[in-house]
């Protein structure tokens, strides 16, 4: 905005008010410590910022794309915070003066519509690339077809004709080799359910009459909780299941060794409509 | 904008009276019945709009009851404050009421039907027999949904979106749900013919003077709010009407077995969904955009840009209604992230607006103003958010965790509540001719800005963590519950902040403070005629030369200027 002065002389505002000058330095340099914030942060581990670093390579790209965002939401919101701020401030009530009734600034005007606008478009090419990246699915080697139901999962492997299913008392285990490229195909047998699994920095709709295919690819051995995150009924909150991440190795010798468990889920259903979920 | 404009006629006299003697003799009387006969017989707008905000206030508090209830089944992994259904149900009708009956008829209904024929110097609302129906239809549909709580089988417990097929007869049978149904027809109604009376209001019913660029900001948000429940609220009505032909008549609209289609539900839904954020989100922006410049004492800075950045939003917001529906998989178009994200842009020129409407002003914190101010950094938590969830690949991972909660929440609490509640200090002297406690205020604003901080940001952290939201219960070895803690220790913090509002509502009627006519020396046309308003509103007007005719008359010496650099170099010119 402009500075130039009001149309009757300033008050003797520093000198006389230490209270607000140091208001204005403090709030002066925390911008400046906000505006150099990221390169700070560039120059060690940038911070997760509260997520999950993403426990597969897809999880990693939208992560990546979390930091840069978080990184340009603090630098905006705290440049709009500071501004409003520095209003409350500065220009808090004096005197009973008027102040002059300025409208309009085309300058400032144009620089608010323009810089946002060039930002979002920055924002959104990067958007588009990691979700080219998530969302690809070439080929794998292991392909899993994921039920979800009322109140469960069913993890079935084509290749072996092997199944793994549970419900709300039991939660069911998908066990996949790490390191290499899994297909996932997800469908629900009732209503809409939710497959999300927060390391992976995933989640996708199990839908009635429609199915979903995405790919993970995980890094390291270990088991990631799941867990349904679209409003399904009842036991929504008791819908868990996990990811066991192995070795391929080891996924083959679990692959041999996992019981034929061939009830369909019509069968499950009836189970749990019998003993009910925690009976 | 080149040069300096001053009102033509800066001689401000005695306007040419609208009425003659007679009539203003009778103005002051009250007009047909008294008492309880004139809340249930009345068209008049003011009466009306005060039956609105009494009833979704009523309504607000019910719903915040609701959420302490839902607050502190999480205070522990397997509380059993209430069972799993009890909790589907409360969390169900907490939005539905939020939503459906508080957010957007306390405005639309209440704050607006109140405030726009006087903002734009009309005697009443375009229609106003339709106005008392839409009342009427509004009240009839709250009382149905409460209803639903005495119902075999319990209220809906399907959400306040009821996706299909969740929402079908056979996944959740009862009368609950097509009780719920029923009321958001009739209130969907409500909201149709209020749209219509304000758009036919503002375009029919100005005063000779009232230009369209010379209307308040807040009356121009309520007509772009018009058009969009024009736009939006039908389709919701339609998919209504659909669902319960799936439940009862076997259409199989949005049921797979039948042909049918669950998504049609979510798109349907949803483009009334993105519109309804704004028309819950836009009157609230123009409470803002009228109280910033009163206790600035300055005009707002940009008019002409606000009425764009409104517009822009609304058009955009016709656009964007498959971000809800990312996870689908099924709409998954980077166009929908696009004009997400292109959202932030008028948004941001709103925010610009309303820090330059500040700007070399005279800032007399009020309790509107800290209520405004409240909003514009909720706000702006909410909105930052928000951009981050329109990008996919953000959304993939936070979509249906507490952060979508945190977020919404942050967005409709700044809007609705930090903002609504700054439009009800701000209005209620002109409504009452009475004033409300500064005092009572203030502790009001701040224990509430306090709660909604507390309340909400541990909500993004844990929703980070993978905690889903709707959810009665949770796994008690992630974390989780620290953070839950400390949110119901918030949402308590604002329940409290709410009975001092209670109190000092109390106080106002037990023991009055006169406001006189314009206690804030505010600008726009409603301030001009008495407190409160007489039958008709107004036995003579100001002339109407700017957006701030109130203003205008009384400060004549102090007119805007336009141009920033133009008007000081005239004013230069002018000295030497």
């Amino acid at each position: 905005m402009d500075s130039t002065p009001d149309r009757t002389p300033a008050p003797p505002r520093v000198s006389q008010r230490f209270g607000s000058a140091w208001r204005v330095v403090r709030s002066r340099r925390s911008l400046i410590l906000i505006a150099l914030a990221p390169i700070f942060l560039a120059g060690c581990q940038v911070p997760t910022f509260g997520a999950y670093r993403g426990a597969t390579t897809q999880g990693r790209d939208a992560f990546k794309l979390w930091q840069g965002f978080f990184i340009a939401g603090l630098v905006i919101g705290g440049f709009v915070l500071l501004l409003i701020l520095w209003a409350v401030f500065r220009y808090r009530k004096r005197s009973e003066e008027i102040p002059r009734q300025s409208q309009y600034h085309r300058l400032v005007e144009i620089l608010y519509t323009v810089v946002p606008l060039i930002i979002v478009s920055v924002m959104f090419v990067f958007v588009v690339i990691t979700e080219n990246e998530v969302d690809a699915t070439p080929k794998g080697q292991v392909q899993v077809q994921v039920t979800a139901f009322q109140w469960g999962w069913q993890f079935y492997y084509p290749a072996t004709g092997k199944v793994v299913e549970g419900e709300t008392t039991e939660a069911p285990q998908m066990v996949v080799p790490a390191g290499e490229t899994i297909n996932v195909s997800l469908k629900s047998a009732d209503v809409i359910h939710g497959f999300y699994i927060p390391q992976f920095n995933y989640s996708r709709y199990a839908q009635p009459g429609t199915v979903n295919h995405f790919n993970f690819n995980i890094l390291h051995n270990g088991v990631y909780r799941g867990q349904c995150t679209q409003l399904c009924g009842l036991y929504h909150s008791l819908m868990l299941f996990s990811v066991k991440a192995v070795n391929p190795a080891q996924f083959a010798a679990w692959e041999h060794n996992v019981p034929s468990n061939n009830a369909t889920i019509g069968q499950l259903k009836a189970r749990i409509k019998a003993g009910g979920p925690g009976a | 904008m080149t040069d300096v404009i001053i009102p033509v006629d800066t001689v401000v006299g005695v306007a040419p009276p609208l009425v003659t003697e007679e009539h203003v003799s009778h103005a002051h009387e009250e007009h047909g019945p008294s008492g309880i006969l004139k809340w249930l017989t009345s068209t008049d707008h003011k009466v009306i709009g005060m039956s609105y905000m009494i009833t979704s206030l009523a309504l607000f508090y019910v719903a915040g009851i609701m959420a302490l209830v839902l607050r502190l089944q999480l205070t522990s992994p397997n509380a059993s404050v209430v069972s799993f259904q009890q909790y589907n149900e409360l969390f169900t009708m907490h939005g539905s009421l939020m939503l459906y009956l508080f957010a957007g008829p306390f405005a639309f209904g209440g704050l607006a039907n109140y405030i726009v024929p006087l903002q734009v110097g009309a005697p009443d609302m375009a229609f106003p027999r339709l106005n008392a129906l839409s009342y009427w239809l509004y009240l009839t549909g709250s009382i149905t949904m409460m209803l639903g709580f005495v119902v075999a089988g319990g209220a809906a417990s399907f959400g306040w979106v009821a996706y299909a097929p969740l929402s079908s007869a056979t996944n959740s049978p009862g009368a609950g749900g097509d009780i719920w149904i029923m009321a958001l027809i009739l209130t969907g109604f409500s909201a149709i013919f209020t749209g219509v009376n304000l758009v036919g209001t503002i375009f029919y019913l100005r005063a000779p003077g009232m230009t369209m660029f010379r209307m308040p900001i807040f009356t121009w948000n309520m007509l772009v709010t018009g058009i969009l429940i024009l736009i939006a609220f039908p389709v919701l009505t339609s998919a209504l009407i659909m669902l319960f032909c799936d439940r009862h008549f076997g259409t199989h609209i949005f049921s797979v077995q039948g042909g049918g289609s669950p998504i049609l539900w979510q798109n349907l839904f949803w483009f009334f969904g993105h519109p309804e954020v704004y028309i819950l989100a836009l009157p609230y922006f123009g409470i803002v955009t009228e109280v910033l410049p009163v206790f600035s004492k300055k005009p707002v800075f940009g008019y002409k840009g606000m009425v764009f950045a409104t517009m822009a939003i609304a058009a955009l917001s016709t656009g964007v209604w498959a971000h809800h529906m990312f996870t689908t998989g099924l709409v998954l178009l980077p166009f929908f992230s696009l004009l997400s994200l292109l959202i932030a842009v008028p948004t941001g020129i709103k925010f610009f607006n309303w820090i330059g409407t500040m700007w070399h002003g005279q800032l007399s914190f009020t309790t509107p103003m800290l209520f405004s101010i409240g909003f514009l950094c909720a706000f702006l938590m909410g909105g930052v958010t928000g951009v981050m969830l329109a990008a996919p690949p953000i959304d993939f991972f936070t979509h249906d965790t507490y952060f979508v909660v945190a977020h919404f929440h942050q967005v409709l609490f700044g809007t609705a509540v930090f903002a609504g509640f700054a439009g009800l200090y701000y209005w209620y002297p002109k409504m009452f001719g009475r004033l409300l406690s500064d005092k009572l205020g203030k502790w009001h604003f701040w224990l509430m800005f306090i709660g909604f901080w507390v309340t909400f940001m541990p909500q993004y952290e844990v929703g980070l963590k993978g905690m889903p939201r709707r959810v009665a219960s949770y796994p008690p070895n992630l974390g989780w519950q620290i953070y839950n803690q400390i949110s119901t220790v918030g949402a308590f913090i604002i329940a409290i902040s709410f009975a001092i509002l209670l109190w000092n509502l109390w106080i106002s009627w037990r023991r009055p403070v006169l406001a006189g006519d314009n206690p804030w020396d505010a600008h726009t046309l409603e301030w001009f005629t008495t407190s409160p308003p007489p039958h008709h509103n107004y036995t003579h007007l100001p002339p109407i030369r700017s957006e701030r005719p109130t203003w205008d008359y009384n400060h004549p010496e102090a007119p805007s200027i336009v141009g920033h650099g133009e008007g000081k170099r005239l004013e230069k010119a002018k000295l030497s």
